[in-house]
This record gives C-alpha cells, sequence and structure tokens, in this order.
C-alpha cells in the first residue's frame, strides 16, 4: 500500500462509512425523519398561535437536533467492532485518532449535514424570517459537529454494552448543553435584532476545541473498552 | 426562649425545617447504605469461605 | 525520615488505616454541624428582607460548593487512577461520585425550598441552580457508566475517562448558563453581595467544614466496602478478623 498522508487516510475512512452507509440508507433516514417529526409535534402539543411558535421556534429546532444526533451514535462503531474491523484499525500503523475523526466526520455528514440541510424547511413551519432561517443554518452547521465528536467519546465509551443507545444520551447530553444553549441563542438574537456574531464565534470555537481534543479522547475510549 | 416560636421560623417552618430535615435524612440514608453494603460483603465473604471449607 | 507514601496506596495497608481515620472525621462532623446549627439559628441575627427563610443558606451553599469540589476531586482521583493504574484511586473516586450526587441533590432541593419564598417559585431558571441540576446529570451518568459495565477494571478506566472529560467541561457549562441567565433575565439577587454578619460566616464556616469531614468520612466507608467487594479473593481479606467470625454474630 503506496504511503499515505493522514488526509488521504482521512478521506478514505470518511469514503467508506459513507459507502456503508449508503447500502442502508435507511439509517440515514430514520435520523431526518425523527428530526421533522420531533419538530412537528410541538405545535400540536403547543397549539397554533403563531406568535407562540415564533418564539419557540430556534429551541425546539436545537433540541431536536441533539435528540436526533443522539439517535445514530451508537451505530458509529457497533458495526465495526461486531465484525472486528475496529480491532484491525486499532492494529494500523495509522493514528487511531485520525480513523475515528474520519468516522465523526461520516457520522457528522450522515447525521448533522442533513439536519442542517433540512431545517430550513421546518423553521417555515414556524413562521420564522430569512435572516433567522439563515443564522439557524450556520449555527447548525457550526455545532452539530460537536455533537458528532462528544457523540464519539460516548459511542466508544458504551462501545458493546447492552442499553448502551440510552446510556450513550445520559452521557453526552449534558456536555452538549453550551452548544445547545449558544445554538438556540444565536437564532434568537437575530430575531430579536441584535446580531449572532457573538453567538456563533462561540460555537466556532467550542467546534475547533471539540476538533483538537475529541479524536484523542475517543480514541483513548476506545482502546479501554477494547481491552 | 420559646420553643414553638423558635420552631414556627416566623412562618417559613415548613421551608427550613423542611431543607434541613431532608438534608439530614439523606444523610442518614447514605450512612445505612454504607453499613448495609459492608455487611453484605462480609456475609457473601464468610459465605464464600464456608463454601470452600466444606469442599478442601 | 522518607514516609514512604505508597504503602498508603495499597488497598490492604489503606483498609485498616482508612477503618481508624472514619471516627476521627466523623465525630468532629457531627459537633462541627451542631455548632453550625446553633450559631446560624440562635445567634444570627433575623435578615431585613427574607426574616427567617435566610437560614437556609447555610445548608444550601456549603452544599453547592461540597458538590462541585467533589466532582473535581473525583476526576482528579480518576485521572490518577487511569494514568497510575493505581485501582485504588478509581476505587476512591467510585466511592466519592455517590456522595457527591447526594450534595448536589441536597443543594438542589434547599436551592428550591429557599426559592419558593424568596422568588415565589419552586424552581427558579437561575443560573447556579440550573448548573447545579447538570451538575447532578454530570454525577448520574458516572454512575450509571461505572455500574454498566461488568468487567470492573474497564468500568473503572471508561468512567474515569468521563469524569476527566466532564471536569473540563463544567467550568464551560457554569460559563454558559451564566451567559444564558443574564440574558433572559438579568442577574437575580445576589446573597453574596450583602455584607454578612459575622455570625452568618461563621455558621457558614462551621457547617462547611462539617460537610467536608462528613463527605470524607462517608467516602472512606465506602471505599472500604468496595475493597471487601473488589478483593473477595485474596488472602489478606480472607484473613481479616470481621471475615473470621461465624455468620450469625454482627460484624
Amino acid at each position: 500500500m503506496k504511503k499515505m498522508s493522514l488526509f488521504g487516510l482521512l478521506g478514505l475512512v470518511v469514503r467508506r462509512d459513507l459507502l456503508l452507509a449508503m447500502r442502508r440508507r435507511a439509517d440515514v433516514l430514520t435520523t431526518l425523519i425523527f428530526f421533522v417529526m420531533v419538530v412537528s409535534l410541538f405545535p400540536l402539543g403547543v397549539g397554533p398561535e403563531m406568535d407562540m411558535l415564533r418564539k419557540m421556534a430556534p429551541g425546539v429546532v436545537w433540541v431536536a437536533a441533539l435528540l436526533a444526533s443522539m439517535l445514530s451514535l451508537p451505530r458509529m462503531f457497533s458495526a465495526d467492532y461486531a465484525d472486528g474491523t475496529l480491532e484491525q484499525m486499532m492494529l494500523a500503523p495509522q493514528s487511531l485518532s485520525v480513523l475515528v475523526l474520519g468516522k465523526i466526520v461520516a457520522h457528522w455528514m450522515l447525521s448533522g449535514l442533513p439536519l442542517a440541510l433540512i431545517a430550513p424547511v421546518l423553521g417555515l413551519q414556524f413562521d420564522m424570517s430569512a435572516p433567522a432561517l439563515g443564522t439557524l443554518v450556520l449555527a447548525l452547521l457550526l455545532g452539530t459537529p460537536v455533537l458528532s465528536m462528544i457523540g464519539a467519546i460516548g459511542a466508544a465509551l458504551t462501545l458493546g454494552l447492552r442499553g448502551g443507545g440510552v446510556l450513550v444520551s445520559l452521557l453526552v447530553l449534558p456536555l452538549c448543553i453550551p452548544v445547545l444553549i449558544f445554538g438556540a441563542g444565536a437564532v434568537e438574537a437575530v430575531t430579536s435584532g441584535m446580531s449572532a456574531a457573538s453567538n456563533l464565534s462561540f460555537l466556532g470555537a467550542f467546534m475547533l476545541f471539540a476538533l483538537v481534543f475529541t479524536p484523542f479522547v475517543a480514541s483513548q475510549a476506545l482502546r479501554i473498552s477494547m481491552e | 426562649m420559646n420553643w414553638a416560636e423558635f420552631f414556627a421560623m416566623k412562618g417559613y417552618a415548613f421551608y427550613v425545617w423542611g431543607s434541613y430535615g431532608v438534608a439530614l435524612l439523606v444523610f442518614a440514608i447514605e450512612i445505612m447504605l454504607i453499613r448495609n453494603r459492608r455487611k453484605q460483603a462480609l456475609r457473601n465473604l464468610r459465605l464464600m469461605r464456608d463454601e470452600m471449607g466444606e469442599s478442601v | 525520615m522518607a514516609i514512604n507514601w505508597f504503602k498508603y496506596s495499597a488497598p490492604t495497608t489503606f483498609y485498616g488505616l482508612a477503618g481508624k481515620l472514619i471516627p476521627y472525621f466523623a465525630w468532629p462532623a457531627a459537633i462541627l454541624f451542631a455548632i453550625g446549627i446553633y450559631i446560624g439559628f440562635f445567634v444570627a441575627p433575623t435578615d431585613a428582607t427574607q426574616s427567617e427563610a435566610y437560614r437556609i443558606i447555610f445548608l444550601h451553599v456549603p452544599a453547592s460548593i461540597l458538590s462541585m469540589f467533589i466532582y473535581l476531586i473525583m476526576a482528579g482521583y480518576a485521572a490518577l487512577g487511569l494514568i497510575f493504574n493505581t485501582r485504588l484511586s478509581s476505587m476512591m473516586a467510585q466511592a466519592l461520585a455517590p456522595t457527591g450526587a447526594l450534595f448536589a441533590f441536597v443543594s438542589l432541593w434547599s436551592g428550591a425550598l429557599w426559592g419558593k419564598p424568596m422568588w415565589g417559585a419552586w424552581w427558579v431558571w437561575d443560573a447556579r441552580l440550573t448548573s447545579e441540576l447538570i451538575l447532578l446529570f454530570l454525577y448520574l451518568g458516572y454512575i450509571a457508566l461505572h455500574a454498566s459495565i461488568e468487567d470492573t477494571r474497564r468500568a473503572d478506566k471508561a468512567s474515569a475517562l468521563l469524569a476527566i472529560v466532564g471536569s473540563v467541561n463544567v467550568p464551560i457549562i457554569y460559563f454558559s448558563v451564566k451567559w444564558w441567565n443574564t440574558l433572559h433575565q438579568g442577574a437575580t439577587i445576589k446573597m453574596s453581595g450583602t455584607s454578612m454578619h459575622i455570625a452568618m460566616q461563621q455558621a457558614m464556616f462551621a457547617v462547611m467544614a462539617a460537610c467536608w469531614l462528613y463527605a470524607i468520612a462517608v467516602a472512606l466507608a465506602r471505599v472500604r466496602g468496595i475493597i471487601l467487594e473488589r478483593e473477595a479473593n485474596t488472602q489478606w481479606v480472607n484473613d481479616l478478623p470481621e471475615v473470621k467470625q461465624m455468620n450469625g454474630e454482627h460484624s
């Protein structure tokens, strides 16, 4: 195998995971359908008054995004864990962190990205203004990677445990609260006329902070779970 | 020092004694749980020893 | 004479040491708590604005501080256990978690009971109370993860990693909740702002010290239980006097 740059390796892992996911397209759709369903439930529960819904919209969309990305977390490593490829990955000479980063990017492209792209459609359900929708998509694009990254740590820690799905959410949701606060805060700032620059920069800071640390921590978690 | 007046806490008795009462209750339960855990561990140890005693 | 600290880091010697230390922490804790309550209720004056309800502060503030610091100490022990592979540190972290969670619960409970007379509602989305609630979730996450893994070695290491990640996140959560709170509601009444009467400070300090001693005593007692469970098949445990007695006698 010719010497591969780390980015080449990253691309390889991402391509592989996307290919695998495309074979079982249902998984991708379930996350999306769950997100749309949860968001659509709120008006039924709260009532159709538009001004109420408009005020709640950012929070509802963000909480639904958090829950939807928790849904697909256990699948991040479980398939490879089951058929042994995860062990091969750990034995590979390349750094495990890059492999894990590849899996995180793949997971994000299957859960975070679709959510961000479909969010405007749901925003219309809540009669959100155009700038608010724009900020919502931007905030989701900045925030959902953090959910996948922190989620990767949770998924690695609960590898192979029965009842792992619920456990991951219990471990990861408290850690994602800052993302929720600044994500919803960004959209709300725009709807109330202020600029969302500060909120978005916080989200960007969280993402970079997570980008630096989570691959390493998640690979340590994998080593612990696979001992 | 009129005890009744003291315990009334000027009408806030429920809140004051509610928080202190629950706190002391929680600490007592915690202590009881630890003693119980120790007793359980010792009982298991003795059972294991008795079984080992018979099988050897 | 170099003290061999590592002598006490082995469960065998630590078990005996902890057993001897517990009374030295437990009794002073009870005494200090009584002193704190006495000063708090009999010496401290009635507060101008909140009359008697403010006396809950002598419990609420120590409990909140304790719950936060115990989490950091627990993460410290967990990190030690992860790095040096010393099993006693992981046991200590596991022993501290329930006590920290209980202090977080006491802090939330007393905060709610204090909020009702002061702010008129059982639960107020105040920055500190909200961060305390999230801290309780972090504790529960740690305990749940540790409990759901059978193999104790993996459970120790996995929960240690979670505790470390959690402790890095605690300041971030506290900051973002404070940002979120001041954004929506403005700073609620700050108790620490008003100059506290000397008796109040004494009472607070006494209750705080009592809670610290109590936490240490309870953690030592629980870690002894954990040692008994984990080292069940070792020879030194079976030679312990309390194991030697017949089953019927009270240990």
